[in-house]
């Protein structure tokens, strides 16, 4: 072989190595950006977890109640990794939390402290197919919370015309873990509460907003705080408007 | 297919060429087929532990018997075992893990490289059974007769054992494990079908039809990984240059057969190449039972050929 077929025979080689090493790459990009399932408790961020997931199922293996299902081929999610569908079985919360015990590569936390803590997923109600929004006393959901009055609360709720109230389930964000047994137990034909990915339905509300009636304690550069357990830093001072510059809006309105 | 010239060029050929002759007798057939048969047993007998295991709750030690999978397992609840392949790319796709399949995957490492690293492919990967079935029917209909559709080089595996570490550290997950079809048709075996199975399908229908030995031989990057490792491997097939009359009859049923390269092996008294998955079918059907296995260390290589051949290049 001489020189010039070396450099074409080497060329043709790492052309179809490059070519097939994209594909590949944009096939395994493609899945790890695709449909998230509902990942068992102690699990990491959702890139991570797929990614250092070995796929053996030795969680769905240790669950006692067969909740956990590897994902197969060409179901949403990357093959092979551990999800759970909670209308099927929704996770009882096992106190010693067995799947992540015998995480082998530590995709699930295999020293996950507290299964309270963990966060599976988010439950979401549809008021439009919710019995308790429809004015049944259902509360079905709230009930079968492991952690009822933390995770989900009734309220009362007035209601246009009618002189009842509703009482209505109110999931709150900050308990909820995600194990899904409320959306098991809903008693409408389709779940009318349900486990989601928290991305999917979360909003942020931003730094920048100051929500009046609300302790600014815990934004980072709140504004000077009549909290007295807080020294208040010295008031930034501020230039006061030119007198009469906006009294324009108000010209008139003095009776 | 092509023979290696090293077959006709080699001197010591003067003997009367005896070729291979399945035996009509039933203890005949089954002791040429005696490898092939441990190793079906083996390969069932893994997959069973794990099902066994899985689905009626197997028991060693009041601990699940063999739990997991061949990606990562644990043996009675104290031993555990994992890819090491797998393992690496993780490693090399920046994950963190935890010290249990760090230690899984050495363990495992280290037993199969004693072994001979490709020991997993020919005894234990379940593809081998989809591969050798392949490779029966193709020898039963003849296709193996006519020219591959595809030319692939056989060091296009180590090729693809490169793209996928890159495509790992590139992507930041684990490339090959994400559509291993060797894993996702272990995985579907014990944990329900879905669509993996088509995968080895579609290596079946390669195998058979398009490229002889077309993924273990050519494609898998895991037995490329293997192979890597299988060259300080510890049971080899011995070969006596004594008694082999360059019949051929190994390099046909070989899966492998450019490990089977008569020059190196005549030097090193045994198939030294890392590609030899130990399947044991040449021992077999050897006429001259030139070929066994033996461990590395008891292999003598002859005085007078340690520098007859050089032991370097290939035989094409």
């Amino acid at each position: 072989m001489d020189r010039r077929q070396f450099i074409v025979a080497a060329a043709q080689g790492s052309a179809a190595a490059a070519c097939g090493g994209l594909l590949w790459y944009a096939l395994v990009e493609q899945q790890a950006r695709a449909a998230v399932p509902l990942r068992p408790p102690g699990a990491r961020a959702e890139r991570d977890f797929a990614a250092s997931c070995i796929k053996c199922g030795l969680c769905v293996q240790a669950c006692p109640y067969d909740t956990l299902k590897l994902v197969k081929t060409a179901e949403p999610g990357v093959a092979g990794t551990p999800a759970f569908t909670p209308r099927d079985v929704p996770c009882y919360m096992c106190e010693n939390i067995p799947c992540a015990r015998v995480c082998p590569t530590g995709a699930l936390d295999p020293q996950f402290p507290d299964i309270a803590k963990a966060r599976m997923g988010l439950a979401v109600i549809d008021p439009e197919s919710c019995l308790s929004w429809q004015g049944l006393r259902c509360e079905v959901c709230y009930r079968v919370c492991p952690l009822r009055g933390k995770a989900i609360s009734v309220v009362n709720h007035p209601r246009q015309i009618s002189k009842h109230a509703l009482f209505v389930p109110v999931v709150h964000s900050d308990a909820c873990t995600g194990c899904g047994i409320c959306e098991k137990k809903c008693p409408t034909e389709v779940a009318a509460i349900r486990v989601v990915d928290p991305k999917l339905v979360q909003g942020r509300i931003g730094a920048h907003y100051r929500l009046g009636g609300k302790p600014e304690a815990a934004a980072p550069e709140a504004l000077p705080s009549t909290a007295p357990s807080k020294p208040a830093p010295a008031p930034t001072p501020r230039t006061p408007p030119p007198a009469g510059a906006l009294d324009y809006l108000n010209r008139g309105a003095t009776p | 297919m092509n023979l290696p010239s090293a077959l006709t060029s080699t001197p010591g050929a003067a003997r009367p060429v005896r070729h291979f002759e399945m035996p009509a007798s039933v203890g005949g057939r089954l002791r040429v087929l005696r490898f092939t048969i441990a190793r079906r047993l083996v390969q069932f007998g893994v997959l069973l532990l794990f099902a066994g295991t899985l689905h009626w709750g197997w028991q060693a030690l009041g601990a699940p018997l063999l739990a997991g999978n061949l990606s990562a397992a644990k043996f009675a609840g104290v031993l555990p075992l994992a890819d090491p392949f797998a393992v690496l790319q993780m490693l090399v796709a920046g994950q963190w893990l935890v010290a249990e399949v760090l230690i899984g995957a050495a363990l495992t490492l280290v037993a199969y490289t004693l072994l001979g690293g490709r020991v997993f492919c020919a005894w234990v990967c379940p593809m081998n059974v989809v591969t050798d079935a392949a490779f029966w029917l193709r020898n039963r209909f003849g296709i193996g007769a006519s020219e591959d559709l595809l030319r692939v080089p056989a060091r296009a595996r180590y090729v693809l054992l490169a793209v996928a570490l890159v495509v790992s550290a590139a992507s930041g997950v684990a490339a090959f494990e994400w559509l291993s079809p060797v894993a996702m048709l272990h995985r579907e075996l014990l944990y329900g079908v879905g669509l993996g199975l088509t995968g080895a399908l579609g290596i079946f229908l390669l195998d058979a039809f398009a490229v002889r030995h077309g993924w273990c031989g050519h494609l898998c990057p895991l037995g490329a990984f293997w192979a890597t490792l299988g060259r300080v491997g510890q049971v080899k097939v011995a070969f006596d240059d004594a008694s082999c009359t360059r019949c051929g009859d190994c390099v046909k049923v070989c899966p492998e057969p450019r490990v089977l390269h008569f020059g190196q092996a005549a030097a090193r008294a045994m198939i030294a190449a890392g590609e030899c998955t130990a399947c044991g079918r040449c021992v077999a059907i050897c006429p001259e039972r030139s070929l066994s296995f033996a461990l590395r260390v008891r292999v003598r290589r002859p005085p007078a050929a340690a520098h007859a051949e050089p032991t370097s290049g290939g035989n094409r």
